[in-house]
C-alpha cells in the first residue's frame, strides 16, 4: 500500500532518517518501534504530509504524496499521541468540526463514540474532560470517516483498560475488513497483540522490516519486548 | 470548497477563543475603561483621546502575548487539521481569521459599546471614534500576523512568548525614544523625510499618526505626528497612513503564509 523509497530528512545538524526504504503492505498492521529519537514520529508525520522529505519519495497506491495535493488524506485517520484540543470547545464540536472540513459528502462512522461510552462527556468542554477521555475523542475522530489506512501514534497511552480493550477490539475489526495500520507504542504487550509487521528504526536507518515472526526468530526470542530489546543491545554493541 | 474550510476553522475557532477567560478579560477591560473615561471626563473628546492611548499600548501588547500563547497551546490541534484533506493555505486563513476576529471584537465591542449606550452627537466625534476602532481594528490584525510569525519561526514556546514581548517593547517604548534620539542628535539638519519614513516602519507609531490626523491635535502628540500633518494634512495624509497599515498587514500575513507553507510540523 505504501511504498517508501530512499526517505531522508535532516533538521538542522540532526538526521532524523537516512535513506529509508521501506514497504507497508495493505490489510495489516505495522507496529513501527525503536529507541527515542529514532525518527518514529518524523516517519509518521512524513507519511502526512506534515513533514516534507529532503530526498526520497512516499508512494501511497503508486501516487507521490507530495505531487499528489491534499486529497490522499481523505483516506486517513489520524491518532495524534498527546490530546490537546481546543479547551473551550466540547468533544461534539471537535467532531462535528472534523466533519465540516470533510464536507457533506463524507460518510461518518460513530460506533466508537458509545463502544467507548463517550457519549456523556462530549457536551462538556475539553478543558474539564480528563487526558484519557480526551484521548477517546482523539479515537474516535481517528476512526470517524471510515478511513482505510490508520496511523495511530502511542493510542493506548492514558487510556484505562477498559476503553483500552474497546480500542484494540475496533482496530482488529477494521483490519479484518481490510483497513491498513501504522501504529508506534512504548507498550510492546499491545503491539504484539496487534502487530502483523514491525519496522525497527534506530538512529533514522531501518534496522529490521518484516513480519513478527520473523524478528522474533531472527532475535530468537520469543516475544516482542525481548526481541526489540534484544536489537537495541546489538545495535549498541555494532 | 476551500472557502467553505477556511469559514468552517474561523468558526469553531472563533466559538474557542471568544469562550476563553483572556479573551473575555480583554473586552471586559476595555468596556471598563471607556465607561469610566466616559463618566468621569464627561466629555466624550477627551475620553476618546485617552482610550487612544490605551489602545495603543495594550492591543499590541495583548494581541502579541496572547496570540502567541494561543498559537503555541493550539499546535497539536493545528497539526491534526493538517492531517485532515485542507490545504495549508486555507488552514492558515482559517486560524488567522479565528484569532483576529474574536481579538478585534474584544477592542471594537469593549471600546463601542459604552459609546453606543451613551450616545455621541457630534459627527466629528463619531468620526474619531469610528477612526479609533478601525486602528484598533488594523493593529489586531497586524499584530495577530506578527505572532503567527513568531510561533512558526520558534519551536521553543519560552523563546516565542519572549520574541513576542521583545516585539512589543520594541514597538511601544524603544522606537519612540530612538526617534527621539535621531532627532536630538541631528537637530542641525532638515530631518522630516526621515522622520517619515521611520514613522512607517512601525506600525504603531503609523497608527498613531492615523488617529492624530483624525483628531487635529497633532501638534500636541510628539515631534512625529507633528511633521507628519504638515506633509500630509487631510486627505492624501488619510490615505498614505491608510495604505501603510494595510501594507502592515498584509506583509507578515505573507511571511507567515509563506513559513507555514513551508514548516515541518
Amino acid at each position: 500500500m505504501i511504498e517508501i523509497k530512499g526517505l531522508a530528512k535532516r533538521f538542522g545538524a540532526l538526521e532524523v532518517l537516512r535513506s529509508v526504504d521501506l514497504t507497508i503492505r495493505r490489510g495489516r498492521v505495522t507496529a513501527i518501534v525503536g529507541p527515542n529519537a529514532a525518527g518514529k514520529t518524523t516517519l509518521i508525520k512524513m507519511i502526512l504530509g506534515l513533514t516534507r522529505p529532503d530526498a526520497g519519495a512516499i508512494l501511497l497506491d503508486g501516487r507521490d504524496i507530495v505531487r499528489d495535493g491534499d486529497a490522499y488524506r481523505e483516506r486517513i485517520g489520524y491518532m495524534p499521541q498527546a490530546p490537546h484540543l481546543p479547551e473551550n470547545l466540547t468533544g461534539a464540536e471537535v467532531l462535528a468540526m472534523l466533519r465540516d472540513l470533510r464536507g457533506p459528502a463524507a460518510t461518518v462512522d460513530e460506533s466508537l463514540i458509545d463502544g467507548l461510552a463517550l457519549r456523556p462527556e462530549l457536551s462538556k468542554k475539553l478543558r474539564t474532560l480528563s487526558g484519557g477521555t480526551r484521548q477517546k475523542v482523539n479515537a474516535v475522530a481517528a476512526f470517524l470517516f471510515r478511513p482505510d489506512l490508520l496511523i495511530l501514534d502511542e493510542p493506548t497511552a492514558g487510556l484505562d483498560p477498559v476503553a483500552s480493550g474497546v480500542f484494540k477490539d475496533r482496530v482488529r475489526d477494521a483490519r479484518a475488513a481490510g483497513a491498513t495500520f501504522i501504529v508506534t507504542s512504548h507498550i510492546m504487550s499491545e503491539l504484539e497483540e496487534l502487530a502483523d509487521d514491525v519496522i525497527f528504526l534506530v538512529d533514522g536507518n531501518v534496522r529490521f522490516a518484516g513480519p513478527l515472526g520473523e524478528l522474533k526468530a531472527v532475535t530468537r526470542q520469543d516475544n516482542l519486548e525481548r526481541a526489540v530489546a534484544q536489537m537495541m543491545t546489538r545495535g549498541a554493541a555494532a | 470548497m476551500s472557502a467553505r474550510v477556511v469559514r468552517k476553522v474561523v468558526g469553531y475557532q472563533l466559538r474557542d477563543v471568544l469562550r476563553s477567560r483572556t479573551l473575555m478579560a480583554y473586552g471586559a477591560f476595555f468596556l471598563l475603561a471607556t465607561e469610566a473615561l466616559l463618566r468621569f471626563t464627561g466629555d466624550d473628546a477627551r475620553a476618546l483621546l485617552s482610550l487612544t492611548s490605551i489602545v495603543l499600548w495594550v492591543v499590541p501588547l495583548v494581541t502579541l502575548v496572547y496570540g502567541t500563547v494561543y498559537l503555541y497551546s493550539a499546535r497539536e490541534f493545528t497539526e491534526l487539521l493538517l492531517a485532515q484533506p485542507v490545504g495549508r493555505g486555507q488552514l492558515f486563513a482559517g486560524l488567522y481569521l479565528g484569532l483576529a476576529l474574536p481579538l478585534a471584537l474584544g477592542v471594537v465591542g469593549g471600546v463601542g459599546l459604552p459609546f453606543l449606550v451613551n450616545g455621541v452627537d457630534d459627527p466629528a466625534r463619531r468620526a474619531s471614534l469610528a477612526a479609533l476602532l478601525l486602528v484598533g481594528t488594523a493593529l489586531t490584525a497586524i499584530f495577530t500576523a506578527i505572532a503567527f510569525c513568531i510561533a512558526l519561526r520558534f519551536e521553543d514556546r519560552l523563546k516565542g512568548l519572549g520574541a513576542a514581548i521583545a516585539v512589543w517593547l520594541a514597538a511601544s517604548v524603544l522606537y519612540d525614544g530612538l526617534v527621539l534620539l535621531i532627532v536630538s542628535v541631528f537637530s542641525d539638519y532638515p530631518l522630516e523625510r526621515a522622520v517619515l519614513a521611520l514613522t512607517l516602519a512601525n506600525p504603531i507609531d503609523l497608527a498613531r499618526v492615523a488617529l492624530l490626523l483624525q483628531f487635529d491635535i497633532s501638534a500636541l502628540m510628539g515631534y512625529t505626528g507633528a511633521v507628519f500633518q504638515r506633509f500630509f494634512g487631510g486627505a492624501l495624509g488619510t490615505t498614505v497612513v491608510t495604505a501603510a497599515l494595510m501594507l502592515w498587514i498584509a506583509l507578515p500575513a505573507a511571511i507567515g503564509v509563506r513559513s507555514f507553507h513551508r514548516k515541518d510540523f
